[in-house]
């Protein structure tokens, strides 16, 4: 890893809103193929700090880095321009993201879904979208599902397909917001397995989950966020086996 | 041979008299409505009345009203009704998307031009407002034409270059356009917000997003309320005689009925026309409301693996 640029770099990230400060100096860093497991109590900031990292929200202070680009501004000499929405769409199209709800199209079948991006956004030809679609439907054990409406998929069918839309961009890291929490008890396990699947590729994944197996089986590291701040980080099994801070075994202890 | 024919029979008609199996149909004294039934049969009495009297009443002039019902002159001025009416609705729903892209700008200008434009064309009456259009010239003898924002394109006096037909169009369609911006903003509203989200995600331009994920969402709750103001338009045609433009259906059969010296028949010829136009349109907006009210997932079944005969019946 020395010398290496990390996948995503935090350095100092601070976020308000209004008189909120939701994300008070977060430093941290992921390597290229490593899987961060992201936990802590609801409004600890989780969801924010991912939506910084693909410019869904604007960081306020603080830099943060995928790959090495900086996100959401332009360095010109030693100020900060906010980047063109047009800029700024560019570096979403390589940082896939799945979200609690789902967030599929419902209008537009699985197989829809997926190819929308690619042939909006990268002009991809059509049929080697579709091509491409199909393949990531196999991966995520859902080929027969293609022309389906979401409406017609269950929950765990409808994340498999929106993991599978996110990869259609060839995305360089994935960003997970609780991509189980609105899941049957039952259906957990399938996304999961796609999801451990993906670890194993070799993808670059930053987890937000309560699934405390998943972390300790699948991640490479745990941080845990609580008021704004990553209170303790490092290897899941230490982290779950051995809290270092009082605010970490509380919230262990009821989720574990 | 009541057990040979049970299979046959459809699911939920009664089953055959003296069969084992179900229980016995129930035979109870059917409740009575005396009153309501009363006064039904009065209604139905000076229904008929009414027909019959309408029928053979002088002022009518009956024999009028067929002679100028597919009258040449009145079929071209309802011919000129659709006109006006495609046409307003038509520039209604471009000048609509774009208030509309206006009060959900983050722009505070934007959003305040757009509100102030609704404010005035919903507050004041059509009417009033085709007055003014009419007085345009008087007004502005010269107009500038060109995009808000940037220089004029072309200058040219305003008598010459539009027809009371043209300003016609032109006041319904800025007045309709409040309305509908109002049905498309409420319309955009009904969709999640993380359907736009999940597309920005994906890397898509907030454009594309509208474009593509949006707004065919928000049709379903669109359509129907749009589909009304179509059948209003139709009638609020019949204003523009404030203009003054008067080829329409009204102030045709108005303008014949002066020469005439048959007011009334000839109301009842252009009210015989707008019912058969709007009752044409009210068949369609039913059509639309049926489908978009099944909602999106259902509106188009799954593709490959519904059986052909369920795709049918859900689209019939
Ligand atoms: N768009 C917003 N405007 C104002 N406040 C917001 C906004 N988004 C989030 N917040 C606030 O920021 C804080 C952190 O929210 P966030 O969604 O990041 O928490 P989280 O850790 O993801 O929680 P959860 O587990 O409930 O998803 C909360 O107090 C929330 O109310
Ligand atoms: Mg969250």
């Amino acid at each position: 890893m020395t010398g290496e640029v990390p996948m995503v770099e935090a350095v100092q990230v601070s976020k308000s809103f209004g008189s909120n400060q939701v994300l008070k100096s977060i430093s941290l860093t992921v390597a290229r193929g490593e899987v961060l497991c992201l936990v802590g109590p609801s409004g600890s900031g989780k969801s924010t700090f991912l939506r910084c990292i693909n410019h869904l929200e604007t960081v306020d202070a603080g830099r943060l880095r995928v790959d090495g680009t900086l996100i959401g501004y332009r360095e010109k000499g030693d100020r900060l321009h906010e980047l063109k929405p047009r800029d700024a769409a560019r570096q979403r199209r390589d940082i896939g993201m799945v979200f609690q709800r789902f967030n599929l199209f419902p209008h537009m079948t699985a197989l829809e879904n997926i190819i929308e991006a690619p042939i909006r956004v990268n002009r991809a030809n059509k049929a080697a979208a579709i091509v491409r679609a199909r393949e990531l439907l196999a991966r995520v054990g859902l080929a027969d599902k293609a022309d389906a409406y979401p409406a017609h998929l269950s929950g765990g069918q409808q994340q498999r397909v929106a993991i599978a839309r996110a990869l259609a961009m060839d995305p360089k890291l994935m960003l997970f917001d609780e991509p189980t929490s609105a899941l049957d008890p039952e259906l957990v396990g399938e996304v999961l397995d796609v999801m451990k699947q993906l670890a194993q590729s070799g993808m670059t994944m930053i987890v937000v989950t309560h699934e405390m197996g998943f972390a300790r089986e699948v991640a490479d590291s745990l941080a845990f966020m609580d008021g704004g701040v990553v209170v303790e980080s490092g290897d899941p099994r230490t982290v779950l086996a051995d809290p270092q801070h009082e605010r970490t075994r509380a919230f262990l202890s009821k989720v574990l | 041979m009541a057990h040979a024919e049970r299979p046959d029979r459809a699911a939920g008609s009664p089953p055959p008299p003296g069969g084992t199996a179900p229980a016995e149909v129930i035979k109870a004294v059917r409740l009575r409505h005396p009153v309501r039934n009363l006064i039904a049969v009065v209604l139905a009495v000076y229904f008929v009345a009414f027909l019959w009297d309408a029928s053979t009443r002088k002022a009518f002039q009956w024999d009028i009203y067929i002679k100028y019902l597919f009258d040449q002159r009145i079929s071209a001025a309802a011919l000129v009704t659709i006109e006006l009416t495609v046409l307003s609705m038509a520039i209604a729903a471009v000048l609509a998307l774009l208030l509309t892209v206006m009060r959900l700008s983050s722009n505070p200008v934007f959003r305040s031009i757009a509100w102030f434009y609704v404010w005035i064309f919903r507050g004041t009456p059509v009417y009033v407002q085709l007055v003014f259009w009419g007085v345009l010239s008087l007004i502005y003898p010269t107009l500038q034409l060109g995009l808000p924002f940037l220089p004029p394109v072309i200058s040219f006096a305003t008598g010459q270059a539009l027809s009371f037909f043209a300003l016609a169009v032109l006041g319904l369609a800025l007045n309709e356009a409040a309305y509908l911006a109002e049905i498309v903003r409420a319309g955009i509203l009904s969709v999640d917000r993380g359907q736009e989200e999940a597309a920005i995600a994906l890397g898509m331009s907030w454009g594309q997003s509208m474009w593509r994920i949006v707004i065919p969402q928000s049709m379903r709750v669109i359509i129907p309320p749009t589909g009304n103001e179509f059948i209003s338009m139709l009638k609020t045609t019949s204003l523009v005689t404030a203009v003054p433009f008067s080829l329409d259906l009204y102030a045709r059969s108005r303008d014949i009925s002066a020469e005439t010296f048959t007011p009334i028949p000839l109301l009842l010829d252009a009210s015989t026309w707008y019912l058969f136009m709007t009752s044409v349109l009210m068949v369609g907006q039913y059509f639309l409301e049926k489908r978009f009210a099944r909602g999106i997932s259902s509106a188009r079944p799954e593709k490959a693996a519904a059986a052909p005969d369920t795709r049918e019946e859900a689209i019939g």
